[in-house]
């Protein structure tokens, strides 16, 4: 049973870490008013970039900074398009997303099954590990682990207590009155969609390189859609999207636990579409003036436009 | 010594789409003086100090500091070199704090926790000009004053000598009005410039040293307040002489139209809005609903309308009790509205013209045949309502959203007196219109009672309540404070009335029995 119970913390742990980062990309996306639906294709993008030049330079944080360079490459095209075009942001980020998932399969074909050999080390946190239950679940984890939650934390601060900050909020909240405050609004969404596209790409490389440490076509399986539910979910907040990613990590864990017990494997494996849906409505039915959405999510804006 | 002795604009020049917004605009502004910028809707008046402000870029001309040529491609140039605007819709950002809205535009705010390195400073700031304000508060919870002075003090802030106002006094209460001009006058005696915006005579008469009238985006006149009167003014802003005064006829009342009774409304935070209002209308009457705004008027209407439901009481029109229909069904007994919120309830922004010209109309048999719209039919009508109501577009087939407000107010009155309602329910009519457009629909009003049919009006603007009304209510709280008939002695104490502090009663002016 102890058993049990830590490897379900830890596994939980390796779950929700992916999550944490698209969410965290897609919260500071958001944050300036761009709606980004790419997420999921540029964390395949990043997934085999990270895992072809891993394999091939035997470098694992080669590979990683590969991953993020690409993710925010490719998520200019959204930029560019939501930003300089003001086009349908919705139509652009599913164009991003198709983009990324055709991409990422056609230049990984040749690694599809191969198996990486370089590992990435665990990181012992010393005193914290030898905490009983928790303390090898939690204290003894990939780097990507704690990245994640620094990075999540980071961004909170930068959100809410720097000047660069509240002129990425008031941008999604009102872009015109941000510019008369003499902000250059295009210029800060197109480097929160580039940043949030390199979070997108980091969550990524940490599925092909440390979670499953192999490559194959569409191992993503919607968790960037999952990323943009748990942006609504955490109410656009880094700081609570890091509980929330946990939260959803354990729901994917959980399915190997009731699978034993008797139930369909298929229907655990909906479990985690299951709840984004519930908690997508049981969001929505709360009133929606208190849910903290940018006002300006989603609209193009057009410099001296009457 | 201020940074901004003498401000000029040359030969400004500015067209939207081929149309000139400004043409050839020539203006000077002096260290310590306030110059009223007056004129119709849509003359071209905030495209000019958008201009200066640096959001729109001229065509041609050029802005001279001091004698000193500059160039000003965006607000950040203009800021520094001392100029500050207050827009006519605050550019506030709703959903953050005082300080958050003043941190974002400060240009010493601090990288790292900006908002409790210059909270200090903010506040001496506001103490120097007597604001008193909880700079934690959200932007939305505050009144519309509250806002311009955030706004000021943002302006101020970053080192403003020259403020613009792009229409101050549009969304404040008379006491707020008082306050603003005591704070303008203390920035002038310090030596500040400022360009005050206005269609309001009375205003720029009070307050301005000087004032330039601008005509379909050219200069039409210069004058010193000192030597002009209100009709002079009139005459050079509308171009041509302009009545204060309409008339209305005496004319006996008809049968009853509406009847509302004992009423109760919630409002949009879950509080009882409107508490047991009672009345009635008649045919060939105008029935002011006098009272500052945010005292229940809104609910009322939307009540009326059918927009919000009414948890006891009822409403009949013409007998019909019609509590709690839809607006659609609402509107086919004959009621009509002009709502408070054009852009949000009265129009559809992004449709043309031709489609917003039937909005609750394009299921009537003229407008329609099975499942589609009989455009033909739909379009003459548009263009009978421009023309008829002077809305002035250089096409139909143009997206509503890029009419001046002005427009679309006439567009929406000629909409909805267009199927000759029983009952006109209008909120603010002539709010944020200019004293042309304003007649005018004073005399469509009119000229509807005339014709047999009922208006209810909603008004802040007293001397509209007195000028168009046959009977006048008094709504305070939600409840009625009174009804009385236009030439009733005790109107005087309206502005008690509309305070809350006095009630008058039921007596024999009033007779049928409306209880109060």
């Amino acid at each position: 049973m102890e058993e049990i119970i830590i490897s379900t913390i830890q596994r939980t742990m390796v779950a929700g870490t992916p999550l944490l980062l698209a969410t965290t990309g897609e919260v500071l996306c958001e944050r300036s008013g761009i709606l980004n639906l790419g997420v999921e294709g540029v964390m395949a993008v990043g997934a085999v970039v990270a895992f072809i030049v891993t394999m091939t330079t035997g470098q694992p944080w080669l590979g990683v900074l590969a991953a993020v360079g690409a993710g925010m490459a490719i998520s200019v095209i959204h930029a560019f398009a939501s930003v300089s075009l003001q086009a349908n942001q919705v139509v652009s980020g599913l164009a991003l997303t198709m983009l990324g998932l055709g991409l990422s399969g056609m230049i990984g074909k040749p690694y599809v099954g191969r198996p990486l050999s370089i590992k990435m080390e665990n990181v012992e946190i010393p005193f914290l590990s030898d905490i009983p239950y928790i303390g090898q679940a939690v204290f003894n984890q990939s780097p990507f682990f704690y990245l994640a939650i620094v990075l999540a934390l980071v961004s909170w601060f930068f959100l809410e207590r720097t000047r660069l900050g509240i002129q990425v909020r008031s941008t999604g909240e009102n872009p015109k009155a941000t510019e008369t405050q003499g902000v250059n609004v295009d210029l800060v969404r197109y480097w929160s969609v580039i940043i949030g596209g390199g979070f997108s790409a980091l969550a990524g490389a940490h599925l092909s390189i440390s979670y499953s440490k192999s490559w194959v076509e569409g191992m993503t399986a919607g968790r960037g859609w999952i990323a943009i539910a748990l942006t609504i979910f955490a109410l656009w907040n880094p700081g609570r999207a890091i509980w929330a990613s946990f939260v959803f990590g354990g729901i994917f864990v959980v399915q190997y636990l009731l699978q034993p017990l008797g139930i369909s494997p298929n229907f655990l494996a909906m479990l985690p579409y299951i709840a984004t849906l519930v908690i997508l409505l049981v969001i929505s039915f709360r009133d929606p003036r208190k849910l903290n959405a940018p006002a300006m999510l989603a609209a193009p804006y057009k410099r001296g436009e009457r | 010594m201020k940074k901004i002795q003498r401000l000029e604009m040359v030969d400004i020049c500015k067209s939207f789409h081929g149309v000139h917004a400004n043409k050839d605009i020539n203006l000077t502004v002096n260290s310590g003086e306030i110059l009223g910028l007056l004129g119709e809707n849509g003359a071209g008046k905030t495209t000019l100090m958008n201009i200066l402000y640096g959001l729109y870029q001229p065509d041609g001309g050029q802005i001279r500091i001091n004698g000193k040529p500059i160039k000003i491609s965006n607000p950040v140039e203009s800021i520094s070199h001392g100029i500050g605007m207050v827009h006519q819709h605050f550019m506030l950002v709703q959903n953050h704090s005082i300080i958050e809205n003043i941190a974002l535009g400060y240009k010493d705010t601090p990288f790292f926790f900006p908002k409790i390195k210059i909270r200090e400073r903010v506040k001496e700031f506001s103490r120097q000009f007597d604001f008193r304000m909880d700079l934690n508060q959200k932007v939305w919870q505050l009144s519309a004053g509250e806002q311009q002075r955030v706004e000021i003090i943002k302006a101020l802030l970053n080192g403003a000598d020259l403020l613009i106002l792009d229409e101050p006094t549009s969304v404040l209460t008379p006491q707020e009005i008082r306050e603003l001009i005591d704070i303008l006058r203390r920035m002038k005696a310090d030596g500040h410039s400022i360009i005050f915006i206005s269609h309001k005579l009375d205003e720029i008469m009070d307050i301005c040293d000087r004032v330039t009238v601008l005509q379909k985006g050219q200069i039409v006149g210069n004058a010193d307040t000192k030597d002009m009167d209100k009709q002079g003014l009139a005459r050079m802003m509308v171009g041509r002489d302009v009545s204060f005064k309409v008339d209305r006829e005496k004319l006996e009342k008809g049968s009853q139209v509406l009847s509302v009774e004992d009423i109760h409304v919630t409002g949009d935070k879950g509080l009882p809005a409107v508490k047991g209002v009672s009345f009635n209308l008649y045919k060939n009457e105008i029935f002011g609903i006098a009272g500052v705004a945010g005292n229940g008027q809104r609910e009322l209407a939307e009540a009326i309308t059918g927009i919000r439901k009414i948890d006891t009481g009822s409403i009949r029109v013409n007998g019909q009790n019609i509590t709690n229909m839809s607006p659609r069904k609402i509107y086919d007994y004959g009621v009509s509205h002009v709502p408070e919120e054009r852009i949000r309830f009265g129009i559809a922004p992004g449709l043309f013209l031709y489609d917003n010209a039937i909005l609750k109309q394009h299921h009537l048999k003229k407008f329609s045949k099975r499942y589609f719209l009989k455009y033909n039919q739909v379009k003459n009508h548009a263009k009978t309502i421009i023309s008829d109501f002077k809305v002035s577009t250089h096409s139909i087939n143009n997206q509503i959203r890029n009419l001046s407000g002005g427009n679309i107010q006439k567009l929406i009155l000629g909409r909805e007196i267009s199927e000759q309602p029983d009952l006109l329910v209008a909120s603010h009519p002539t709010y944020g219109l200019d004293v042309g457009a304003t007649e005018f629909l004073r005399q469509h009003l009119l000229q509807l009672r005339r014709q047999g049919s009922t208006v209810l009006l909603f008004s802040e603007d007293l001397e509209e309540i007195f000028e168009l009304c046959d009977r006048v209510a008094v709504i305070f709280a939600g409840e009625l404070m009174g009804i009385l008939e236009a030439d009733d002695q005790r109107l005087c104490d309206i502005g008690l009335m509309m305070a809350g502090s006095k009630r008058v009663g039921d007596n024999t002016h009033l007779p049928e029995n409306n209880q109060v």
